[in-house]
Formats: structure tokens, C-alpha cells, sequence
């Protein structure tokens, strides 16, 4: 086994420290007695205690788990049904428009993708509310679900799903129990990817969101914007323990997964 | 008949999601002001047939992208956008190269846990993780506190509200889109090109500067679009850490739209930030294109 270099022992350590290091002063910070966030005087649970009797947050919470649900399921059905036409697709009329249109959401400022969504709803005499929201979540969701499961598509070998077709299967068919097998750890990851981004963004849905339907990062960023509060370190820690468990979970099954065919092919 | 069903539903979506809400955008940017709702003039009648439509256009003007020539607020916020994203992409460039090249050089089993590291404040709250500096740079946060205990300063940094705060959130959120990139190309880098450039008599610090940093080339392309284009239009950090004395396009952008309510100026700015930034996309996606035929 090749040792790891003195420089690049270091460069890790200092790298992973900046990364995490925030964080771990978040959540450390968020069992603070005190309301000063900067000042420790003792460990205390009272600020879970607090956020959950905020009624207000845990409205916009609801109404965030509700818009990332649906819109990630909508996202990974359109998003996988673009990479498949992207890369199996042959040539059609505006391929080009198409790919562009799938990569440019993805490094498109939020603002003016915010909007631009906003102004067509408007346009079209659409009330903000939820449904603007899952429409415009869906719109740049559905890109990064179709670059995650394109990717896993270019990589896998056409020929299975030729065969399939040469046994006598529909296209359709073909795809049901071919493809979709093979890609859908991407469509898997797509749709986390998804859930996750709508839960993230605050950009787009303040542009989109109406009166009735705030949802937690605007209500988080309403709350920040002029202080720090150990309420909001409360729920930040809440939120990033879920998704240090979800990582992990997922990651740990993909390898089980991976680990298990790797020892069927093997034993065949 | 299928194969076009399939293509058609992604198709109009993003047609009717993504490119007609950008004419609209376009359109607003010529229109006027107006004490109405939607608070600008004109708006097309499509029941008035081509009179309508010529009667539309003749409406029409760029009257606000002269507007924003004129009040030098818009140059000072796109140029210090500018600014603001080439340094912070080299910074991060900087700070990126060294873990990915750390990684990459790991022993292969660390490596599904590195990478895993690298990937988690990814999938956390952009939101939250740009919040946790603020507790930490404010003037009586905690790189102060420490800084003073450790007497390095006498009087409380201002840094909080600065543009070194906008730096430094930038630079940390945008780490992960830096750092992965970098890490795909350096880790399919074959080793033994290293070792024939020593062998040849380089020293390290030459293999690295004459082998392995030209052939990173493709994840550094990848990466610094990664970062400079979004950046360009951030709101959120400018918002919590830049303070009032931050000018960024993005956050102009929000302002002129909910606090002012003048929509053709937000319209106008948008478009402009647009043309700004199809130079750097157009790119972007050509170079994820050519790799994505060079793998499959």
C-alpha cells in the first residue's frame, strides 16, 4: 500500500476542517443556554423546544415537504424520459434547443430563473401558490435528473437492450425490465437530488410563492437576515442531521448493492 | 408514435417552462412602468389580430436598458459581480486543488469516503451553510474571540458585511463544484507519466507543473464554469454576509423587483446579466458535450 504524503495529509486535513468546521459550530452552538449565539453559557435542549411549538415553522416545513415530494417524483419521470430521448434518441428536429435547454437550468443564475417563472405565471393569470412552486421546482429539477441518469445511460452497453429487442420484447418492455433496472441507482439518485434542491432553494420560491405557501427557507432566511437566532441553529442542525443520515444510508446501500453483484458475477 | 410522445413531454416542458418565460422577460425589459397590474404597459392583445401585434411592437422600446446606462449603480454592480466571481473562482480554484489532489493520491479505499466528505455540505442547505459563518465572523463572533485569546489582535476584525465575508462564503459553498470536477480528471491520471517525468529528471514540483496540471486541464475548465457562472448571480451570500457595502447584480436584481417594483428595470437587468453570462454557459455545456462523447 502507497502511504499518503506528508503535503497531502495536510491539504486534507485543512481542506475537510474548513468544510465541516461551520457546521459542527452550528450545531455545537445550537445547545446553547444563552440567546447570544457567540456567547456559551451551558448546554440547554430548550431551542428544539421552542421551534417545535413555532407553529409558523412547522406550517412552512409541511408545505416544503409536500412542493419537494411531488416535485421530484414529477422531475425524475420528465428528467428520465429526457436523457433517454437525449442519448437513445437519434436525431430530431431541435436536438440542439433541447440539450441546451436541459444543461443551461443548471448554472443559470436562480434569480433570473425565479423571474422569468414568476412573470409567466403572472402572464398566464396563475395565483402563486403551491402548484407554482412544484411547476418551477420541477423545471430545474427535472435538468439535473436528466444529466445524473444520461450519464449512467452513455456508460451501459446498448446491446442488452438489442437483445431484448431481438427476443421479442416491445420497446417498451425492453426498457421496463432492461433498462430501468440498470439506471435506477441514477434515477434513485436523481430523485434525492431533486428532493433535495426543492428543499434547498429560496430564490425561485420567493419569486413564485404566494402569500399562503411560504416555505422553510424563506422563512429561515426572513429570520437570519438580520441576526442569528438558536432557533434557527436548532433547525439547521435538525435538517443537517437528516440529510447526514440520509448520505450515509445511501451510500452504504449503492455499496451493499454494488458489492452483491459484483459477488453474483463472480459466482456465475 | 411513442419515440415522439417520449420526446414531446420533456420537450414542451421545458419549452413552456423554461424558454417562454424568457421572451416574456425580454418583452418586459422593452415595456414601460406603469401603476397597473401587472405593473407594466404594453400588454399584447391577441384578440386584436396583426394591428394588435404591430400596435404591440411600435410600444416597445429600450428605454430602460438606457436607464441603466445612465445610473452608474448598474455598471458599479455588474462590473464588482465581475470582480467578485473571477477572484472568488481563482481562490477557489486555489483551495481546491490541493484536497482534490490530496484525494486523488489517497489510498484507493479512503478514496468512497472522501469523496463522500466532499459530497455531504452538498446535499446540506446551501442556506444554512452560508448562516454559519455569520455567527463566526460577526465582531463579537468567534474567529475574533479567538484571534483576541490567542492575542493576535487587540480590536475586534471587521469582517462581517465586508466583501471578505462574500469571499469567504463563496469560497465555501462553492468548494464541492470546485473540488469534484478536479478530483474525476486527477484520479484517471496515470501515475507512471509522474514517475517517467522524475525519471527523466524532473523534480516533483516540475512533474507536477508540466504533467499533471496540464492534463487536469478539463476538470479545471469544468470547475471554474462550475463556480464563476452562478456566482456571477448570487443573492443569498451577498445578502447575509455582504452587508449594504456588497454591490451584486444578483441582489440589485431581487431589490429592484420586491422593494421597488419597477419589473422592466428587473427585466432589463436580467436580460443584461443573460448576455453576459451565454458567453461562459455556451461553453460550459460544448466542454460537458465533447467529454460526455469521449466516455460513451
Amino acid at each position: 500500500m502507497r502511504r499518503i504524503s506528508w503535503f497531502n495529509a495536510t491539504s486534507l486535513t485543512l481542506g475537510f476542517a474548513f468544510l465541516y468546521m461551520p457546521m459542527v459550530i452550528l450545531v455545537v452552538y445550537s445547545f446553547n443556554e444563552s440567546k447570544l449565539v457567540t456567547v456559551w453559557a451551558g448546554f440547554s435542549t430548550k431551542w428544539y423546544g421552542e421551534l417545535f411549538r413555532n407553529e409558523a415553522f412547522l406550517d412552512a416545513a409541511w408545505v416544503t415537504i409536500r412542493v419537494a415530494v411531488v416535485s421530484s417524483t414529477l422531475a425524475t419521470i420528465l428528467g428520465t424520459a429526457a436523457a433517454y430521448v437525449l442519448v437513445r434518441g437519434g436525431r430530431f428536429f431541435g436536438k440542439t434547443l433541447f440539450s441546451g435547454m436541459i444543461y443551461a437550468p443548471l448554472v443559470m443564475p436562480d434569480v433570473i430563473l425565479g423571474l422569468s417563472l414568476l412573470l409567466l405565471f403572472i402572464a398566464v393569470g396563475l395565483d402563486r401558490g403551491m402548484l407554482t412552486i412544484i411547476l418551477a421546482h420541477t423545471t430545474f429539477s427535472m435538468c439535473y435528473v436528466a444529466v445524473v441518469v444520461s450519464s449512467r445511460l452513455v456508460s451501459f452497453d446498448r446491446s442488452l437492450e438489442e437483445a431484448a429487442l431481438d427476443l421479442g420484447c416491445t420497446p417498451f418492455d425492453a426498457f421496463r425490465s432492461v433498462t430501468l433496472p440498470i439506471i435506477a441507482p441514477a434515477v434513485i439518485s436523481g430523485w434525492l437530488l431533486g428532493f433535495t434542491l426543492s428543499l434547498d432553494d429560496l430564490v425561485i420560491a420567493s419569486f413564485t410563492s404566494g402569500p399562503s405557501s411560504t416555505t422553510l427557507p424563506i422563512k429561515i432566511f426572513s429570520a437570519v437576515r438580520l441576526g442569528v437566532s438558536p432557533e434557527i441553529n436548532a433547525l439547521s442542525s435538525i435538517l443537517i442531521g437528516l440529510v447526514t443520515i440520509g448520505v450515509i444510508s445511501f451510500s452504504i446501500t449503492t455499496k451493499r448493492a454494488a458489492v452483491r453483484r459484483r459477488l453474483e458475477e463472480n459466482a456465475t | 408514435m411513442k419515440r415522439i410522445a417520449l420526446i414531446l413531454l420533456p420537450y414542451s416542458w421545458l419549452v413552456a417552462l423554461f424558454l417562454v418565460p424568457f421572451l416574456i422577460v425580454i418583452k418586459i425589459s422593452l415595456s414601460d412602468i406603469a401603476l397597473a397590474i401587472p405593473p407594466y404597459t404594453p400588454n399584447l392583445d391577441l384578440s386584436a389580430g396583426w394591428q394588435g401585434f404591430k400596435d404591440f411592437i411600435s410600444q416597445l422600446d429600450f428605454d430602460n436598458f438606457v436607464f441603466l446606462t445612465t445610473d452608474d449603480l448598474y455598471w458599479k454592480a455588474y462590473l464588482s459581480s465581475l470582480r467578485i466571481a473571477v477572484v472568488s473562482t481563482l481562490i477557489t480554484l486555489l483551495v481546491a486543488y490541493p484536497i482534490a489532489y490530496g484525494m486523488a493520491r489517497a489510498p484507493e479505499e479512503w478514496r468512497p469516503t472522501l469523496m463522500m466528505l466532499v459530497i455531504l455540505p452538498f446535499w446540506s442547505s446551501f442556506l444554512i451553510r452560508v448562516y454559519s459563518w455569520k455567527a463566526i465572523l460577526a465582531n463579537e463572533g468567534l474567529l475574533n474571540q479567538l484571534l483576541i485569546a490567542i492575542g493576535v489582535i487587540d480590536e475586534p476584525l471587521l469582517i462581517l458585511n465586508t466583501p471578505t465575508a462574500v469571499y469567504i462564503g463563496i469560497v465555501y459553498t462553492y468548494l464541492p463544484f470546485m473540488v469534484l470536477p478536479l478530483y474525476s480528471t486527477l484520479e484517471k491520471l496515470d501515475a507512471s507519466l509522474l514517475e517517467a517525468a522524475e525519471d527523466l529528471g524532473c523534480t516533483r514540483f516540475q512533474a507536477f507543473w508540466l504533467v499533471t496540471f496540464p492534463l487536469s486541464r478539463n476538470g479545471i475548465i469544468a470547475g471554474c464554469f462550475l463556480v464563476f457562472i452562478p456566482v456571477m448571480g448570487e443573492f443569498v451570500i451577498p445578502a447575509l454576509l455582504g452587508g449594504s457595502q456588497t454591490l451584486m447584480i444578483g441582489k440589485v436584481l431581487w431589490e429592484e423587483f420586491f422593494s421597488n417594483r419597477d419589473w422592466p428595470v428587473a427585466s432589463a437587468v436580467a436580460v443584461i446579466l443573460l448576455a453576459l453570462l451565454v458567453i461562459p454557459i455556451v461553453l460550459f455545456q460544448r466542454n460537458e458535450e465533447k467529454q460526455r462523447e469521449a466516455e460513451g
